[in-house]
């Protein structure tokens, strides 16, 4: 077995001065694709937000380790350039910044931090044109300012066209199927697939199980009350697809 | 401090330049010269009891005992002016030098025989009667300090006028530079602009220092639109932190004229920006837009006064600022729509970013609607930078200072894109990417 990507121990984390997640072990390979659900509440988010480095969230208690480092010591942007990726939830819309200049900027963050050469604007044109036909984004929005009169799926389909572009070791997806049609869903899923790989893994953080059809899980985690109260394969997912929820927090599942 | 009584100090230093600097002057302008110094004289300097200067104390020019610079850009060079001016923008140039007017350092190209472009002193020395109309017609001194000050040592400036029918299209670039000397100087740079009937044309005023020290510009500008002209009128404050720098402009729009004022303060010691716009025509159209940006203990106040005098006219007016550190920031924005002044449309926005708990500011629109039927809003926010913008970001691998200068450059781009021509846009977003920077320095 591969080496943990992502080692998750113990967590305890609070928003708002109230503790949501109460002690989260979670470990992620490469190659894995990790569903975690959960009902609203339940510190989803949160944990998304700890491992992106969100301020507003703060670590009370347990330990997360990432490339064998202790990920919590590092600032959001170190964290991107190591190959993080979180598509957030609810993407900011940033007047007066266009897409395609945040998006080279992000690139090259990255590249610079790896030692690799910049981009110029003409060679990340032509690497992130192929992306945008993927994700039917077209120039007339990449040069818009960052989300600023997008549509929901807009955005989401948005996160992902990053996300491709950046090419991250660990992406976390956090309920990126929220408010989407279905075809819109299928072109996420379609880009997220494309990124899939032996050497990458995902936290694919979901309120609907319908995702899981587009992008199949290795492991289903069902988040509940800041705890995972159930571990699985995609099976999980369809079981708890037919008895909802309340059937893993009456502790039914455990 | 030494005392200074300002009214013997200017009053020593106004005998003496009637004596030598305006001697052979006509006597219309030799009149106008007195009148100005007496009303100077009555008014004194405004102090914060007056609503006006409420928020800005101008002790820092009224204690000092300023002196009037004479004739050095000996030490200059080109390559100095261009350093502290545009890099690379290539377009008429004319350099004024503590006010007076340096020929030597200026470069005027593609005039020939349309615009001109002049120094009011060699006017003034040849053929006076020329600006007889408009000098102080539009800028009265009866209740201001600094107008009738600049008008009673008026001597140089820039006269841009521009004939009828003619569009120019590379912008007149107008440099006002400071040149510090042993003693504190002060310029009194006098701007006279006029713009012919359907003409169009861009022009700079950019007040610039070379050097490090204390000087005053105290700078007057006068403008009329002619009907249906054009005119975008960039005003660039640079001077640095330890800067003086008061500027009233007063604005003249005949009918159917559309007049776009882009103002950016970058800081000083002390800065003011007294603003007035006339609509004086039917179907006018006015877009009135600044940015200001100071830190540490700078202090810069802007006023304006948009006033429609007649009806169909359309305002709308933008200022942004930023500040950090102890910085105090000022908008006065007044619109005044007169009887009359039926189907006005007025829009007024300020916008501020607060940086550090110390900055400060205070804005203050007054809208004084005397006709009806008319569309007038306004708004005013205060903020600070979005955090969850910040963390956007910052989660994409962008450094929380790059992170804090792109979302600064975003918050005055509002401003800055709406300078209608684009390589000028493009320098002037290069200017301020440069103090947004020193800016970021300061933060951290």
């Amino acid at each position: 077995m591969s080496p943990p990507l992502l080692e998750i121990e113990d967590l305890h984390a609070s928003a708002g001065g109230e503790e949501i997640l109460h002690g989260i072990d979670l470990v992620v390979r490469a190659g894995e694709v990790h569903a975690v659900m959960g009902p609203n509440g339940s510190g989803k988010s949160t944990l998304a937000g700890v491992l992106a480095g969100k301020p507003s969230v703060e670590v009370t208690r347990g330990k997360v380790s990432y490339l064998g480092r202790n990920l919590l010591e590092l600032a959001p942007e170190e964290r991107a350039r190591e190959g993080i990726f979180l598509a957030f939830q609810y993407p900011v819309e940033i007047p007066g910044v266009s897409n395609m200049y945040f998006l080279k900027a992000a690139l090259n963050a990255g590249r610079k931090h790896r030692g690799q050469e910049e981009l110029d604007a003409i060679d990340f044109l032509a690497l992130v044109r192929e992306k945008m036909k993927l994700m039917q984004i077209d120039d007339k929005m990449m040069n818009r300012s960052i989300n600023e009169g997008f549509s929901g799926g807009e955005k989401k389909r948005n996160e992902v066209l990053q996300m491709t572009v950046l090419e991250p070791r660990l992406a976390i997806l956090d309920e990126t199927d929220s408010g989407l049609d279905i075809d819109a869903l299928r072109i996420v899923s379609d880009g997220v697939n494309a990124l899939r790989s032996p050497a990458r893994a995902m936290i694919v953080i979901t309120h609907y199980q319908r995702l899981l059809d587009y992008i199949v899980p290795d492991f289903v985690h069902v988040l509940a009350g800041g705890r995972i109260l159930k571990s699985g394969g995609k099976e999980l997912a369809l079981e708890l697809e037919e008895k909802g929820y309340a059937w893993i927090e009456g502790g039914a599942g455990r | 401090m030494a005392f200074l009584d300002p009214r013997q100090h200017y009053g020593d230093r106004f005998e003496r330049f009637e004596r030598t600097g305006g001697a052979s002057d006509p006597v219309w302008l030799k009149a106008l010269r007195k009148d100005a110094f007496a009303r100077f004289a009555a008014l004194g300097f405004p102090t914060t009891k007056q609503e006006e200067w409420r928020y800005t104390s101008v002790l820092p020019i009224a204690e000092r005992a300023f002196e009037l610079a004479s004739d050095g850009t000996a030490g200059l060079s080109r390559d100095d002016v261009e350093h502290c001016s545009f890099p690379v923008y290539a377009c008429s140039l004319f350099v004024f030098v503590n006010g007076r007017f340096a020929p030597r350092l200026s470069a005027p190209r593609a005039l020939s025989g349309s615009p001109s472009v002049e120094s009011l002193a060699s006017v003034l020395e040849c053929a006076p009667e020329r600006v007889e109309q408009d000098l102080a017609r539009l800028a009265p001194f009866d209740d201001s300090s600094f107008v009738a000050l600049n008008t009673a040592f008026l001597h140089d400036g820039a006269v841009v006028r521009v004939p009828d029918g003619l569009t120019v299209e590379a912008p007149i670039h107008v440099v006002y530079l400071s040149l510090p000397g042993a003693d504190p100087l002060v310029s009194y740079p006098r701007t006279l602009i006029r713009v012919g009937r359907g003409s169009r044309v861009t022009v700079i005023e950019d007040y610039v220092s070379f050097g490090a020290g204390v000087c005053f510009t105290n700078a007057v500008s006068e403008v009329r639109l002619e009907p249906n002209a054009q005119l975008d009128l960039v005003r660039l404050q640079r001077e640095g932190e330890l800067a003086l720098h008061v500027s009233t402009v007063h604005v003249e729009q005949e009918r159917d004229t559309r007049f776009t004022g882009h103002g950016l303060s970058l800081g000083g010691a002390l800065v003011r920006n007294d603003i007035a716009v006339r609509l004086a025509g039917e179907g006018t159209e006015c877009t009135l837009d600044g940015l200001y940006i100071a830190s540490r203990q700078e202090l810069v106040d802007n006023h304006t006064l948009i006033d429609h005098a007649r009806p169909h006219g359309t305002s709308r007016e933008l200022y942004k600022g930023i500040l950090s550190g102890g910085a105090r920031g000022v908008f006065h924005g007044r619109i005044v729509v007169r009887e009359g002044a039926g189907k006005t449309d007025a829009r007024q926005t300020n916008k501020n970013l607060l940086l550090s708990r110390d900055a400060e500011v205070d804005s203050k629109p007054q809208l004084e609607i005397a006709a009806d039927d008319v569309k007038c809003s306004h708004g005013s926010t205060i903020g600070q930078l979005d955090e969850a913008s910040l963390f956007y970001l910052q989660a994409r691998g962008i450094d929380a200072p790059s992170a804090r200068r792109l979302l600064m450059r975003a918050f005055a781009s509002e401003v800055t894109s709406r300078i209608r021509q684009e390589p000028l846009r493009d320098e002037v977003e290069e200017i301020l990417l440069e103090r947004l920077a020193r800016e970021e320095a300061r933060v951290l």
